[in-house]
């Protein structure tokens, strides 16, 4: 086995004791999926059909649940995840303005990674700091009041 | 800590806990007296908000400062840093405040931790310079901000009071007891007859009492039921239920319990947004205590009724606020609404009769009953009683968490309390409602807002979000962010909703580009009525809502996009134009930024912008030191 291949079996050991742990597994696939997410990034089809092994459920199942939520992804996140809130309060503070500024600082579309892996830009559907509108957040940290020309500068700390 | 038998031991354990947070309370008239005391030693409490906005600006920070520069002056042991839940003043955070002297600090950080022990503390000074300014009068103000003294707290009395991760400080004040009460002296139908009788209202949207639907879940039989505590707060825009849960989750799950046991459940689940991951940690650990406590779990104060909470995360679909299916997101599967009837009090969770109810609504359940069903009928309009939370954000000053008497206006809570519109722009229109909502007009401002007034006004209460607009917003664009919300939000089933929300969206979005038609205006209301009946859950049914609203009292903002292809707020993009003006003194600064290269002129003279090129992108406008560039 490959060194690569030890460490996925550790991560769908990690997981498949998670679920091990469950009371009721069936109705927990929600929570399996979470978990699964925390532990590999995103949620690839054959996390999935392990997942649909292990709790007895149809595969289809369970990617029709994967793809009904949109915290759920498909896709592999870049390193650093930059989220742009976009509810009501930060619409009409400019969150707008942000999206477009970091649309063009990264050459990418919300929902898309980098080529070189390092970011993903997504928008946040209110993360309830409306008196900080507009809001981007970086890998969970909160940046408030923001003006488009300041966004350069903080996302150079995370180069 | 072994568990509560009785009421009698919980009320003992009330008063040798009273002194926890004894000077924190301003009438404090009744000094308790108890060999049994703990916590006596602390001569003054800090709270400092320990809300999620307040945290992103280093509450957190402040909090860790201010206990090492405490042990450094060996006070330690007489000042006390609490972190509580949010105090709703959020536009001021992070906030301070320091007990018994009463005084707010706002926007503090932690550089001015220091001064705040050597000369608040130590010497008795305030530090007047973090102290809130009166916009009017100017006037500093240590306590009795008008942003809190025209709310009455019900639902949020204990945010930004207590420590929430620490089930003794609730207990002090009446925690448990109105369970306690419930388990002891009363029956499952007097506490549904005082929920009646008070009027309660759920406040997740609906407006339904929620006195009847317990009685209904309580009416059908079955073997199990369920208690689900709605905390999916989808409106984005709104954070009062995550406010709550973060600043008092033992309400929610004392008046979980309640619930449990007057319909006859022993389970109950929230059902909680993963977005919020301090409320979710706040709730775990506040089940955890209430466990160890007695308060959940087997036998409950040595009563006969059992009953325990379990967390259940959603996963980022608005629809699943909506009851049915949010029911089947905690069954695991795919969020998508089921017709009504039946209603989940007779067929919800694993098809058993749940009662599902929002973390608000909960939050009103033990005051009702400790306080009575009359106190709180007196409050409000004829058929809304009580208090509304509502999240006030936007191009207001004072952005935050309000809770105010139902029939409160709406100028008394964006101009009194909120302190008017940002900048002193003119107040173009509220939104109530969220995505389901409508945008109320300036001529409305002084209706007495509840259920019944805001739906006769095309908007709703919803979960309370109001987010102020004002000048600078155009009303067209908005019902297009709306309707770009429902489009990504709609689960699909429908397919009024699923093809109808994203016809409406190109419709808007052909009107805000400049290539409308009259026609289009039409279209748009035919099929905004035709959503709206077809649809089968309240999202489809209630997205038509921003248009409508807009349309009818904005109607002048979208003839103006489609006849004079103008955008009065300056927002669309594809309307305005930018120019530079006399002002330009030739520093070039624009031409070398802009991305098209398209504005001209030589150094030191005026320049000119090439509107045929120009994309509108604004760089000009932004850069320009001179204030010469304009957008028309
Ligand atoms: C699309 C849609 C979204 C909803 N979102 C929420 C929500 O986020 N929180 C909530 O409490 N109720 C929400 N509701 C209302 C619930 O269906 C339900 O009426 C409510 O949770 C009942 O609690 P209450 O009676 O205490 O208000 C939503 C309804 C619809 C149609
Ligand atoms: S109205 Fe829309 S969201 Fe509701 S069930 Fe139908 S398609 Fe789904
Ligand atoms: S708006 Fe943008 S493209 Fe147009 S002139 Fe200004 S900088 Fe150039």
């Amino acid at each position: 086995m490959s060194c690569k291949n030890v460490i996925v079996e550790e991560k769908f050991s990690e997981l498949e004791h998670f679920i091990d742990e469950l009371p009721d597994k069936q109705g927990d696939l929600i929570a399996v999926l979470h978990k699964a997410q925390e532990i590999f990034g995103y949620l690839p089809e054959e996390v999935q059909l392990r997942i649909a092994d292990k709790l007895d459920v149809p595969s289809a199942k369970v990617s029709g649940v994967v793809s009904f939520y949109s915290f759920f992804t498909m896709k592999p996140r870049g390193k650093h995840v930059v989220n742009v809130c976009t509810g009501t309060a930060c619409y009409v503070r400019g969150a707008e303005k942000l999206l477009n500024e970091l649309n063009k600082h990264f050459a990418i579309k919300p929902g898309e990674t980098t080529k070189d892996g390092e970011f993903t830009l997504d928008a946040l559907r209110c993360v309830g700091a409306c008196g900080l509108a507009p809001v981007m957040i970086v890998d969970g940290k909160v940046y408030g009041r923001l003006k488009p020309e300041q966004v350069k500068g903080i996302l150079a700390n995370y180069r | 800590m072994s568990k509560i038998a009785s009421l009698n031991e919980l009320s003992k354990l009330k008063n040798k806990f009273g002194p926890l947070i004894q000077i924190r309370q301003e009438n404090e008239k009744t000094i308790i007296t108890n060999t049994d005391v703990i916590d006596n030693s602390f001569k003054i409490h800090v709270l400092a908000c320990g809300g999620t906005g307040c945290q992103s600006s280093e509450s957190e920070l402040i909090v860790r400062v201010f206990q090492r520069e405490l042990e450094k002056r060996g006070l330690a042991n007489q000042v006390k840093v609490i972190t509580t839940g949010c105090f709703g003043f959020c536009e001021q955070g992070p906030i301070l405040k320091i007990h018994p002297d009463n005084v707010f600090y706002i926007q503090v950080s932690s550089k001015d931790v220091e001064e705040i022990i050597d000369e608040h503390l130590i010497k008795g000074q305030v530090v007047e310079r973090l102290l809130y300014v009166e916009p009017i009068h100017q006037e500093k103000l240590k306590t009795d901000l008008p942003f809190y003294n025209r709310q009455l707290r019900i639902a949020l009395r204990n945010c930004g009071l207590i420590a929430p991760e620490d089930i003794r400080e609730y207990i002090a004040l009446d925690g448990y007891q109105a369970l306690g009460q419930v388990l002891t002296e009363h029956k499952p139908e007097d506490i549904i007859d005082t929920i009646k009788k008070s009027g309660l209202r759920g406040r997740g949207g609906g407006g339904f009492p929620t006195g009847v639907k317990w009685e209904l879940t309580r009416k059908s039989a079955a073997d199990q039921k369920f208690i689900v505590c709605n905390a999916d707060e989808g409106d984005p825009g709104a954070f009062m239920d995550r406010s709550i849960l973060e600043g008092d989750p033992h309400s929610v799950l004392e008046a979980m319990a309640i619930a449990g046991y007057v319909i006859g459940a022993s389970k109950g689940y929230v059902y909680i947004r993963a977005e919020y991951p301090l409320a979710i940690k706040r709730l775990q650990i506040a089940i955890k205590e209430a466990r160890e406590y007695g308060l959940l779990g087997g036998s409950i104060l040595g009563s006969e009724f059992s009953f325990d909470v379990e967390l259940k995360y959603g996963a980022g679909a608005f629809v699943c606020g909506e009851e049915t299916a949010l029911i089947h997101s905690i069954e695991g599967k795919r969020g998508e609404p089921t017709v009504k009837p039946p209603f989940p009090a007779e067929n919800g969770l694993w098809g058993k009769p749940t009662s599902v109810n929002n973390v608000e609504t909960f939050a009103n359940i033990p005051p009702i009953i400790l306080k009575g069903a009359d106190w709180f009928a007196n409050i409000g309009t004829e058929k809304s009683k009580g208090t509304k939370v509502f999240a006030l954000a936007g191009k207001v000053n004072n952005v935050g968490l309000v809770e105010v008497p139902m029939g409160t206006t709406l100028r008394e809570i964006i101009f009194d309390i909120g302190g008017g519109t940002k900048e002193n722009k003119r107040f173009k229109s509220a939104q109530t409602g969220g995505p389901s909502g409508g945008c109320i007009p300036a001529h409305y401002l002084d209706i007495p807002i509840d259920y019944e007034s805001l739906a006769s006004i095309g908007s709703m209460m919803g979960s309370g979000g109001l987010i102020v607009m004002d000048e600078d917003d155009c009303m067209v664009n908005v019902a297009k962010f709306f309707l770009e919300f429902t489009v990504d939000e709609s689960c699909g089933r429908c397919t009024a909703c699923r093809v109808g929300t994203k016809r409406l969206h190109e419709i808007l979005t052909k009107i805000t580009e400049g290539k409308g038609t009259l026609e289009d205006l039409d279209k748009l209301e035919r099929l905004a009525l035709i959503i709206k009946d077809t649809s089968l859950c309240g999202l489809g049914q209630s997205a038509p809502n921003p248009i409508l609203s807009t349309l009818e009292y904005f109607r002048d903002e979208y003839l103006a996009h489609i006849l004079d292809k103008k955008c009065s707020a300056k927002v669309c993009s594809n309307l305005v134009e930018y120019d530079i003006t006399d002002l330009c003194c030739g520093c070039t600064l624009c031409a070398r930024n802009c991305p098209q290269n398209c504005i001209s002129g030589s150094p030191r003279n005026k320049h000119v912008i090439d509107n045929n090129r120009c994309i509108k992108c604004g760089v000009c406008l932004d850069n320009c030191r001179f204030d010469a560039v304009i957008r028309k």
